[in-house]
């Protein structure tokens, strides 16, 4: 925390050398397109917005969208000016490709995401969560006993804790349909 | 006293007792995982919490909330990684104590301070909030308006080196929170002819976007690790006495705490960093700070358990949300159809006293826990990183889908987790958008109400509270001015004295 001063009082270290602040690789992509966002929103006010005849330009229903996509779009353009002042300081091509590629490896959990949001009201809960994170786990990379045993009894946790006990409303799987009544009305209950 | 029995009998229930030991206990064992921390708790609860009632519902979110920070100090003075991002300062003297050997003494030394800043908060928060409700009558909705407008400037000013980014990013919270259909002359804002965006941008949804499911890309798309932590043996209760030796840097500390988390959108980690500096500063052996000194371990804890509570006074006084958890906290509020604010001191008492007992046991049960369970929670710190991230990924749906049993929900979630991963990889910060959305809504509401009272834009200011806040605005502006303009010299001194 302190460095040693010409006086031999240790020198505080501010906060900025404390977390430093730094431009990131990708910085100028994401100021790009928050502003190419923001224009276009602004752009499309008159379409999206209704404006009301005989109102104070205060009372209109387009004034806070106006307020806040013209900040947006201000503040963006200063922030796109400095990533592309400090742009060629921070990153190369290379790295860029690498941070991008980060950003979109994400998709493919929104698609894992998305399956287990549409497996729900099918398979059930119980049934989806507990193939949901032994699937999510094997594709991690984890292969031992040890792990696999943990992702089936963190998925009969959830569900234990969250359906069962705290009753909180996920419906029942179609699935269970095709069950005897007393184990169905059982399941969609509990699980 | 007939408050106080009323307030200990609404509490002295077994919902509110479960929630009193879950919060505990979960908060600290999710703040001792690196990479998880109480907003990706708190943001998948929050649905939770609706089905209960609102004392229940709010015990559970503050356990989490103010014990998540002690439970943080353990792999910050262990393994040298903080818990939760607010540990970052406990860090440089905790891990340096574990490195010559006083492990214990370090931890011990940490839950104690913590134990110091929590309740010094809490007996601020008892204090300070009904001083404010007393001020609260005079908050018509100019005032309302000025005070939501001093959160936005504070939130952008607080973001040091990051005001513009910050700028952007709570614009765009406003922009949100416009969305749908409008509530004075019901026309639709940027629905694109939407059903599903009529309603607008639920809040919940991109706060666990936000938060929890960008989290949980973060961990998947990351390389995978395991830390592991060294045993600790020993009792754990000497720290205690250690911290009342050091009484005036605990209660420095502490007041630091107490002052920024009633500011808006300032926080712990300007908390922790002012404690630190000045007890630093006042020390008779400074160059002991970042080896292993004991103060600076006080120093850090104690500010940052302090903040929780105090973050709660703007809340409960004025029904204005200073930083992201308490803004998720409101929702707990509106859900259940309580309005935070001056009246809620008049109306339902009771309820107040009862937080306040909350929060006073909780910080207890915490201690308690801590100080027997420390070598128990050290497996939890060894948790591989991507099955922490297939875990919260997993919880993120309950979060979501249990709102209203929505696919687009999710849907949008998975979006704003997207834009949170970006958020998250540039190091910009994620609390301005919900700030933006929550005070946006505060702003449009308060604006439309006070332009039917007044006609020219100085009536905005002709009352005494509303010139007051004003003045505060224009105060907070021109320090940050000035401050960065300071900086900006000493950085051309420092380079022309390089350059000779």
């Amino acid at each position: 925390m302190s460095s040693q001063h010409k006086t031999g009082r240790p020198q505080t270290k501010s906060m900025a050398e404390i977390v430093p602040i730094r431009r990131r690789t990708g910085d100028t992509v994401f100021a790009i397109a928050v502003l190419a966002f923001a224009v276009v929103m602004l752009a499309l006010i008159g379409e999206q917005t209704k404006f009301v005849k005989r109102l104070k330009w205060t009372h209109q229903p387009a004034f806070w969208p106006a307020i806040s996509l013209g900040g947006m779009t201000l503040f963006a353009l200063l922030y796109a000016a400095g990533s592309l002042r400090r742009g060629g300081k921070v990153s190369s091509p290379s790295g860029l490709r690498v941070e991008l590629f980060l950003w979109l490896r994400a998709v493919e959990f929104v698609v894992w995401f998305m399956v287990y949001v549409f497996a729900v009201p099918l398979a059930g809960y119980l049934l989806s969560t507990v193939v949901f994170c032994l699937a999510l786990t094997l594709r991690m990379g984890y292969r031992d006993g040890k792990m696999l045993s943990a992702a089936t009894a963190v998925g009969i946790g959830i569900v234990l804790v969250f359906k069962t006990f705290l009753s909180v409303k996920i419906p029942g799987g179609a699935v269970y349909e095709y069950l005897p009544a007393a184990v169905r009305n059982f399941l969609i209950v509990n699980f | 006293m007939d408050l106080f029995l009323s307030g200990l009998d609404a509490i002295a229930r077994f919902d509110v007792i479960a929630a009193l030991l879950v919060g505990a206990i979960g908060g600290v064992i999710i703040g001792a995982i690196p990479g998880v921390g109480p907003a990706v708790a708190i943001a998948i609860l929050l649905p939770t919490t609706f089905h209960f009632e609102p004392i229940v519902g709010l015990t559970l979110l503050l356990g989490i909330y103010g014990s998540s920070m002690y439970g943080g100090a353990i792999p910050a003075v262990l393994i040298n990684t903080p818990g939760t991002p607010v540990n970052a300062l406990t860090t440089y003297d905790g891990y340096p104590m574990t490195k010559r050997g006083e492990a214990r003494r370090a931890l011990s030394l940490a839950y104690s301070a913590s134990f110091f800043g929590g309740l010094f908060s809490v007996i601020c928060l008892m204090v300070l909030s009904s001083q404010l409700a007393d001020v609260a009558p005079y908050f018509g909705s100019r005032e309302i308006f000025m005070a939501a407008l001093l959160g936005i400037v504070l939130v952008v000013v607080a973001h040091r080196g990051q005001n513009i980014a910050a700028g952007m990013l709570v614009c765009f919270g406003i922009f949100l929170n416009t969305v749908g259909l409008e509530s004075i002359r019901y026309t639709q804002r940027y629905t694109f002819e939407q059903t599903w965006l009529t309603g607008g941008i639920d809040l919940i949804v991109v706060v666990l976007g936000l938060f929890a499911l960008s989290q949980a890309f973060l961990l998947l798309v990351g390389k995978d690790e395991r830390p592991t932590a060294p045993p600790v043996s020993g009792g754990m209760f000497h720290g205690l006495g250690e911290v009342l030796r050091h009484k005036r840097t605990a209660t420095s500390s502490a007041g630091f705490g107490v002052v920024m988390g009633i500011i808006p959108g300032v926080g712990e980690f300007l908390a922790q960093f002012f404690s630190y500096t000045l007890t630093q500063k006042l020390s008779k052996e400074p160059e002991r700070f970042g080896r292993g000194a004991p103060e600076g371990l006080i120093a850090s804890e104690a500010a940052n358990n302090a903040v929780p509570a105090a973050a709660m006074i703007p809340l409960l006084a004025l029904g204005i949300p200073g930083e992201a958890l308490t803004a998720m906290m409101l929702s707990v509020f509106y859900v259940h159809s309580v309005i935070p604010g001056p009246a809620l001191f008049q109306t339902q008492p009771d309820f107040i006293i009862s937080l306040y007992l909350c929060l006073l046991i909780l910080n207890v049960l915490v201690l308690g826990f801590l100080l027997i369970s420390t070598n128990m929670l050290l497996k939890v710190i060894q948790i591989p990183t991507r099955f922490l991230g297939v875990c919260i990924l997993t919880l993120s749906f309950v979060g979501v889908y249990s709102l209203r049993n929505s696919a687009t929900d999710c849907a949008m979630a998975a979006v704003f987790g997207l834009i949170g991963l970006v958020l998250r990889r540039l190091e910009l910060p994620m609390v301005p958008i919900i700030l933006g959305m929550v005070l946006g809504g505060i702003l449009e509401d308060k604006f439309r109400t006070s332009m039917a009272r007044i006609k020219t834009p100085l009536d905005f200011i002709d009352r005494p509270v509303s010139a007051a806040i004003f003045s505060l605005i224009v105060l907070a502006i021109a320090l940050h001015v000035y401050s960065l303009v300071v900086a900006r010299r000493r950085k051309a001194v420092a380079d022309s004295s390089r350059g000779h």
